[in-house]
């Protein structure tokens, strides 16, 4: 039972990992908070929706779609709701609510184009189910588990064997000093923009495959929880937004098992509050977040 | 020969405060040019501005006979203008060896390229960006030391990976802000054989020095700056003997 549960937590933590990460890199670049990406993570697994109901295709391409879409739609916000308001000096504000504003905009065409309702999911997989004896694991969570772990494993790869992920890492430490170095520092921003929606795109898809459903609210709770995970894991690290993605999908699931479901969003934060007064910046503590 | 570096009636003013006041000094190709002065005489600022990381109130800068005043500072350095920092300015999440990775970027190609080639496995880029920082490391005196994080070193060793990390760009200037500063007698004397081995590269230098004696033994030319003017500009020589260098590092003569 115990191993059952790790193993359905294991599958919702890494989806949350996947859209932590993206407020790291953001947060690790510019020092905001991207309040428009759990609308990101939405319009990726609407992406998906598309490429699985009119283009008739798979679940590989569904993920394909939803990356690739997110990905360019991380670019443009990045263009139209962040860039304007940088080139016109420091202001921690307006980026703020202008991404606030960007990702309303976003629900609301989403609402107009697919309507408010919940739309289904068309479900990918038959419905085997392999029993290995102390766990049973379905298709689709094995699908869910292996592209998430696969993207989170390839993000690592880049940044540390990488130029470009050497680049993402020193602008983050210090924007600064990485543009006098010729870092080209507004590229930089845009490709981190670019990975950082990717991921999210990714899970939007995920999540849509594993509740066979999407909606065009489906990125406000995905957002607050995406955020308590950046702040559990350390603000701006890419670890500990993996590390504290796992361990709340592990402990929401745990919670809803031995606990009562309607309980399963305070025991999040309430996981946040305990981890924040043991630790205040998080589990990887990174020194950034005072600085500048 | 039009020298590499112009600046011409440079001005820089800090709300009321004039921190370089018509300030106009040529740097030759291949020389060692120092530049002194007492503190807050404005000789950071000028590296400041030169570096495209402060922008002059008015006047030019040339660099190879090309006005690139008001240039972004990663341009700058893109065009072959690298430096180090007086306050040592590493990045604690890299290790040493990417740290000087850092400054390949700008002349390999750009990150743009990068991107295209990332869909390969080993693209060449990484490959000569890794063994150019192994190179200039190796340069400065630190070939031993290539793993580890830079807060680990020495700061006399920090300066020295510093310096490897400004020369892996390739620059044609480079800009050295103090980089004899905490350093003992032998670190002293090891370093200007490195700025000459740099400048046997190919490398003009341009640098800030407090230490006398380094920047009389290496330098070729020197300018004064004092309270943001320049008061005497010539060989070491000269310079030792200006009446006016000595009033203004030990006050008027009794």
């Amino acid at each position: 039972m115990l191993l059952q549960q790790l193993t359905n937590g294991l599958m919702l933590g890494s989806t949350y990992a996947l859209v932590a990460i993206g407020y790291s890199l953001i947060f690790g670049v510019l020092r905001l908070l991207h309040l428009a990406h759990g609308e990101v993570f939405m319009v990726g697994a609407f992406a998906g929706l598309i490429v699985v109901l009119w283009f008739s295709l798979g679940p590989f391409a569904a993920v394909f779609g939803g990356l690739v879409v997110a990905g360019i739609l991380g670019i443009i916000l990045e263009l139209v709701a962040f860039r304007p308001i940088r080139r016109r000096g420091d202001n921690y504000l307006a980026p703020i609510v202008s991404s606030v504003g960007a990702g309303l905009v976003l629900q609301e065409v989403m609402t107009k184009l697919f309507g408010a309702e919940q739309q289904g999911f068309p479900r990918q997989f038959a419905g085997a189910v392999y029993d290995l004896g102390i766990i049973s694991i379905t298709s689709t969570q094995i699908f869910i588990i292996v592209v998430a772990f696969a993207s989170m494993i390839a993000l690592h790869l880049f940044v540390t064997r990488s130029r470009l992920g050497v680049a993402i890492r020193a602008t983050s430490e210090n924007l600064e000093i990485a543009s006098i170095l010729g870092i080209n520092v507004d590229f930089v921003i845009m490709l981190t923009f670019a990975i950082a929606s990717a991921l999210g795109g990714i899970a939007g898809v995920l999540v849509g495959l594993n509740f066979n459903a999407v909606s065009p609210f489906m990125g406000i709770d995905m957002a607050t929880k995406g955020m308590a995970i950046m702040l559990i894991g350390g603000l701006g690290s890419i670890y500990g937004a993996m590390a504290g993605g796992l361990l709340l999908g592990v402990g929401e699931v745990l919670s809803v098992a031995y606990l009562a479901s309607s309980y399963r969003d305070a025991f999040a934060f309430g996981l946040m509050i305990i981890v924040l007064l043991l630790r205040p910046r998080g589990l990887f503590a990174t020194g950034i977040g005072e600085a500048r | 020969m039009t020298p590499l570096l112009q600046v011409t009636h440079l001005t820089r003013r800090f709300g009321g405060y004039t921190a370089l006041a018509d300030v106009s000094c040529d740097v030759a190709a291949g020389t060692i040019h120092a530049l002194i002065g007492p503190n807050g005489a404005g000789k950071t600022t000028l590296f400041n501005i030169v570096s495209g990381v402060l922008r002059p109130t008015t006047g030019t800068l040339v660099y190879e006979g090309r006005d690139y005043t008001g240039t972004r500072a990663d341009q700058v350095f893109a065009m072959g203008v690298a430096r180090n920092f007086q306050q040592v300015r590493l990045f604690k999440g890299l290790s040493i060896v990417e740290n000087v990775m850092i400054g390949c970027h700008a002349r390999m190609g750009g990150l743009v390229r990068d991107l295209a080639n990332l869909a390969l496995p080993k693209p060449a880029t990484e490959i000569a960006a890794r063994r150019r920082a192994l190179e200039m490391l190796e340069l400065v005196g630190m070939g031993s030391r290539t793993t580890g994080l830079p807060q680990e070193l020495t700061l006399v060793d920090q300066r020295r990976l510093e310096i490897a990390r400004a020369l892996a760009s390739t620059p044609k200037l480079l800009l050295l802000d103090e980089p004899a500063a905490g350093m003992n007698p032998t670190e002293v004397r090891e370093l200007a054989e490195l700025v000459r081995r740099i400048v046997a590269l190919g490398i003009t230098v341009l640098l800030v020095e407090h230490h006398m004696r380094f920047v009389m033994a290496i330098a070729d030319t020197i300018t004064v700056l004092s309270a943001g003017r320049i008061i005497a500009q010539g060989p070491p020589d000269v310079i030792q003997k200006d009446q006016g260098v000595i009033t203004a590092y030990l006050g008027p003569a009794p």
